[in-house]
């Protein structure tokens, strides 16, 4: 059986268009996704069932015996860490968050060590954006900052930017401009029309050049800026100011390079100061398929859209000192669930050592490092191919994620439900006692 | 449940202030009914409130949130055996929304503004917004598929198309914001008025409002088109205004209702040339809409202090963080909508502020039909809805009016004539803004009043209308109006004297038009739709549609099928 149009649950772009044929509840043959999002979807190793640390030794456990110890856990801590959530659905991204706010712990999301800069440069200027479809009918330059689509998000190209044909680009990649800024040279960058290579951790310079150079203060800009000649740097900026549409990604490059999300401050300044000359826009470029939907589903539930302390059992946002690294480096929490996430990966070591002092559940389809410092291990089905449910792509569109096969194993969302489930029922019994 | 010896407005059914009883059950408004008593001897009574234009869910108002934390520290409450916890002033979180209307004895609100291609998140946050029960009204003005069926004088084709991109958003009805304008933004331009042809398209505002107009009452929908005009927000635009406004006067409504609603007219109300002589048009619009009455409007009041604005009226938020030198978002949609997000603060000592505050007053006192002035803020545009206390005080009392002038800048009285205005509203007048006329507006009948068979949404407000004069103890009708003493959704008490029992997950209204649509016409419109998903859309066409899995409690509306003879006679 042939399943059209499926959404690919691997990067940001959340292709819509995959084919994927099915033969009894086996996933045989992926068409028109990119190798990433082919891989993820066919699967691999999958982890076989529940378990639960006992002397030191992970062992084989129910679902409910899992929900339970999860449960004893988060309710026995004093405040307890709940991570992650870009790999999974807002479904069970909604009950994350009622999770957090019951056990009264710190809910956080991958995005605190990926575009968390750029939400916080967002707070400070606001964002000038489009859908991607946007770009795709109208942008005749397209600026690629610190970011490599042609190796993480492949299809972006084609589907979306720098490749794309529409209504009013008709002729695709020939009628339009792309400059890329890098500190090296990508797979990307051989795609551009102009290639700038700039220093190390200089973005904010360069940006700040730019800016001069918009305001008519070019007198002031020095003959050099970040590793760029003046005259590139004002090559650049007409560029820019000519273009009937530009667009401005930016990648991991700008968001953790020195000046974090003040690179970011100065990116959007310069977009809406491009935009009294004419029309741009910018735009992240989110990695994981629902690193975005954790952000928008954070917002509308509680005000803020990532790094919530729900310790006073209000909502308390105040990245740098209620995100996560910072939690877990201040050693303010003192248990941990992480789902849909492998911060033993991407976390620096010292404060992945200060996650392995405490007890953490981990729910995920799949075994990664966080399974070697996780007490309990749970694993789901694959939002996207087993689970239905929504994700927002890196543009803010929702969604809705197919199910295609039948899965073994619970969905996130089930999985949290049960764990929800053991807390209510722990704290009644508590409560019950302290009555009596 | 009974709620008796309530002094009672439900000017719908013509009851003015007089003390009855008023019986529950099942939801509804009947004759006789047993169980739970509540007294509500003297209290003043009215159908619960409903705001039929506010900005309360999807991607903009999340927009809101997202870039304003310092707004979410505003508001903030922790959660409780009921509650969940609750954020924000201007752009408070779901929660918030539904446990705030609730307190202040509303129970119905209409989000104003959502993409078609956005929808579902639209859906999402209503979902999630608990008591109240509520709709969206879908974007059309910019949209390639309504232009170029204008442009082609296919009014039925066009129908077509509204009808599926009502089902497809889940939307209620028609709204048109900025038309032309938001397309013209997605290369950074604007329209200058309702004669300038959109770029590209080769079509007029004028054209796109018309079409969607006589799309709309072709389909026979329950609301009329909801206008946001072209150059809102400008010195000098209440000229606009009324052109618009006299475009549609020969349109017949398909209903007993208006032909166009207009959405937040304060801001569509101004003269002068510049912000240096601007100055208020109120009473030209009022003097209009008194002499015509194929119009409704609401206010979209000025509220002082912060204000988060959000449009999808894209170049007017550009405007705004220009002249303000705020931060701004922008949000353009693909072969559909632009949009805008700018937060920013009304002061009383600036003038302007002063001025856009006064004439949305002006508007409801110089309008002689209450009828036609539904009481908003175009929340969060003009100020929060939980503000809506201070609104009705205002327009009940002289006094507190010259006492609010007193502080404002002190050219504000040579600017509007609000101070040379005596009328004071009452009671019945109150209750049509706030409840009967914008369920009217809407086309919602089992809302707004508490006859037989209505929906049993009410709410009592500590206050005895006998014994109170509002002219004189506005703060009293102040302090009784921001909560209810009981409100009443359904019939279950949601909220008490400021406290929230119960949060029961409201419906979500929509317009299932499509059985209204003949065939050919739909089939020639899948022709253009099909095109425009293989060509220019980022998504495909099966992925478009609002599933049915965001609206679990949905309320579908479906009108009678229309008489195509006919139709076509009056599109010709």
């Amino acid at each position: 059986m042939n399943h059209e149009d499926v959404l690919c649950s691997f990067c940001g772009c959340l292709c819509d268009d995959i084919v994927v044929e099915v033969e009894q509840d086996q996933i045989k043959r992926v068409r028109h996704a990119c190798r990433l999002g082919a891989s993820k979807i066919m699967g691999h190793e999958r982890i076989r069932g529940p378990m639960i640390r006992r002397n030191g030794v992970l062992t084989e456990a129910t679902y409910q015996e899992a929900y339970d110890r999860a449960a004893e856990i988060l309710q026995s801590a004093r405040h307890p860490l709940l991570y992650g959530w870009a790999s999974t659905v807002c479904e069970a991204q909604k009950i994350g968050i009622l999770l957090t706010e019951e056990v009264g712990g710190v809910i956080d999301s991958t995005a605190t060590v990926c575009h968390g800069p750029s939400i916080i440069g967002i707070e400070e200027k606001g964002l000038s954006g489009a859908t991607l479809g946007q770009i795709k009918n109208r942008a005749d330059l397209i600026v690629f900052w610190g970011c490599n689509p042609a190796e993480a998000h492949p299809r972006h190209t084609l589907r979306y930017s720098s490749n794309a044909c529409g209504r009013f680009t008709p002729e695709g990649r020939a009628g339009r401009k792309v400059i890329v800024v890098d500190v090296r040279e990508t797979k990307t960058s051989k795609n551009a029309d102009k290639f700038v290579r700039i220093n190390p951790g200089e973005d904010y310079q360069v940006i700040s050049a730019l800016r001069m150079l918009l305001a008519w203060k070019g007198d002031l800009v020095p003959d050099e800026v970040g590793g760029i000649s003046k005259k590139d740097l004002s090559e650049v900026i007409d560029t820019m100011k000519e273009a009937a549409f530009g667009v401005f990604f930016f990648g991991l490059g700008m968001t953790h390079s020195r000046g974090r999300y003040k690179n970011i401050d100065n990116a959007l300044s310069l977009v809406n100061e491009l935009n009294a000359h004419t029309k741009f826009i910018v735009m992240p470029m989110r990695g994981h398929y629902n690193v975005a939907g954790i952000g928008q589903c954070a917002a509308w539930e509680t005000g803020f859209p990532m790094s919530i302390d729900f310790a006073r059992g209000s909502a308390y946002f105040n990245p740098g000192e209620t995100s996560a690294c910072d939690v877990l480096s201040r050693r303010e929490v003192d248990a941990a669930l992480i789902a849909a996430a492998d911060p033993a990966s991407n976390f620096p070591r010292q404060i992945v050592e200060s996650l392995a002092r405490m007890p953490v559940v981990q729910i995920d389809p799949y075994e990664n490092p966080t399974t070697l410092i996780a007490d309990v291990v749970i694993p789901s089905a694959i939002a996207g191919i087993e689970a239905e449910g929504t994700a927002y792509r890196m543009d803010g569109l929702a969604l809705r994620m197919k199910k295609l096969i039948k899965s073994p194993f619970p969905s996130d969302e089930e999985i949290l439900k049960g764990i929800l489930d053991s807390v209510r029922l722990l704290r009644g019994c508590k409560e019950k006692s302290r009555e009596a | 449940m009974i709620v008796k010896g309530g002094v009672v407005y439900d000017p719908a059914n013509g009851i003015s202030g007089e003390e009855m009883d008023i019986c529950v059950e099942g939801g509804k408004v009947v004759e006789d009914a047993k169980g739970e008593e509540i007294d509500a001897r003297g209290l003043l009574v009215m159908p619960g409130g409903v705001d039929a234009h506010s900005h309360i869910a999807g991607p903009k108002v999340n927009t809101g949130r997202i870039m304003c934390p310092n707004d979410g520290r505003m508001g903030i409450e922790p959660r409780t055996d009921i509650c969940r916890p609750s954020t924000g002033y201007t752009v408070p979180n779901c929660y918030a929304m539904g446990y705030r209307y609730a307190r202040m004895g509303y129970t119905t609100a209409f989000e104003a503004a959502t993409p078609i291609l956005e929808a579902r998140h639209t859906h999402e946050e209503l979902e999630e917004i608990p008591i109240l029960d509520k709709g969206a009204l879908t974007l059309f003005g910019n949209n390639w598929e309504v232009m170029e069926c204008v442009r082609d004088k296919d009014i039925g084709k066009l129908a077509a198309y509204v009808a599926w991109a009502l089902c497809s958003s889940r939307g209620y009805g028609v709204k048109i914001v900025n038309p032309g304008g938001g397309e013209a933004w997605g290369f950074g331009a604007n329209v200058k008025g309702v004669k300038d042809p959109v770029p590209n398209f080769d079509v007029t505002p004028a054209e796109i409002i018309r079409g969607l107009a006589q799309a709309n009452e072709l389909l026979r929908l329950p609301h009329s088109i909801h206008l946001h005009f072209n150059n809102l927000g400008k010195p000098g635009n209440y000229t606009t205004a009324l052109e618009t406004l006299e475009l549609l006067k020969d349109i017949k409504p398909s209903r007993e209702r208006q032909v166009v609603h207009v959405a937040h007219m304060q801001f569509s109300a101004y003269g002068g040339t510049s912000w240096r002589d601007f100055e208020s048009k109120a009473p030209a619009i009022a003097d209009y809409f008194n002499q015509n009455s194929h119009a409704t409007m609401d206010l979209g009041q000025i509220i002082f202090g912060n204000a988060t604005t959000m449009t999808a009226d894209g170049p007017l938020e550009y405007a705004n963080a220009r002249l303000l030198h705020a931060k701004w978002s922008n949000h353009d949609i693909e072969l559909e909508e632009a949009s805008g997000v700018v937060p920013l603060i009304y002061g009383r000592k600036m003038l302007v502020n002063a001025v856009q505050w006064a004439i949305g007053l002006e508007l409801a006192l110089l309008t002689k039909d209450p009828w036609k002035v539904l009481l908003t803020t175009d929340h969060p545009n003009g100020g929060p809805f939980v503000n809506y206390a201070e609104v009705i005080a205002l327009l009940m009392s002289k006094a507190k009016r010259a006492e609010e002038i007193a502080t404002l800048h002190e050219q504000t009285s040579k600017r509007t004539t609000l101070m040379g205005i005596d009328r004071e509203l009452g009671w019945s007048e109150i209750a049509v803004m706030t409840r009967a006329a914008p369920a009217k507006v809407l086309g919602l009948k089992d809302k707004g009043h508490l006859g037989l068979g209505a929906d049993a949404d009410f709410s009592i407000y500590d206050l005895k209308p006998e014994q109170t004069d509002p002219a004189k103890d506005h703060q009293l009708v102040k302090k009784a109006l921001s909560q209810s003493k009981y409100t009443i959704k359904s019939g279950m008490v949601v909220s008490k004297s400021g406290r929230v029992l119960t949060t029961p997950s409201g419906r979500t209204y929509w317009v299932d038009a499509s059985l209204s649509v003949p065939k050919a016409d739909k089939e020639r419109m899948m022709v253009d739709l099909k095109e425009k998903f293989d060509r220019y859309y980022s998504v495909q066409m099966s992925n478009y549609t609002v599933q049915d899995a965001y609206l679990p409690h949905p309320m579908v509306i479906r009108p009678r099928l229309f008489d195509t003879k006919a139709a076509t006679k009056e599109v010709a």
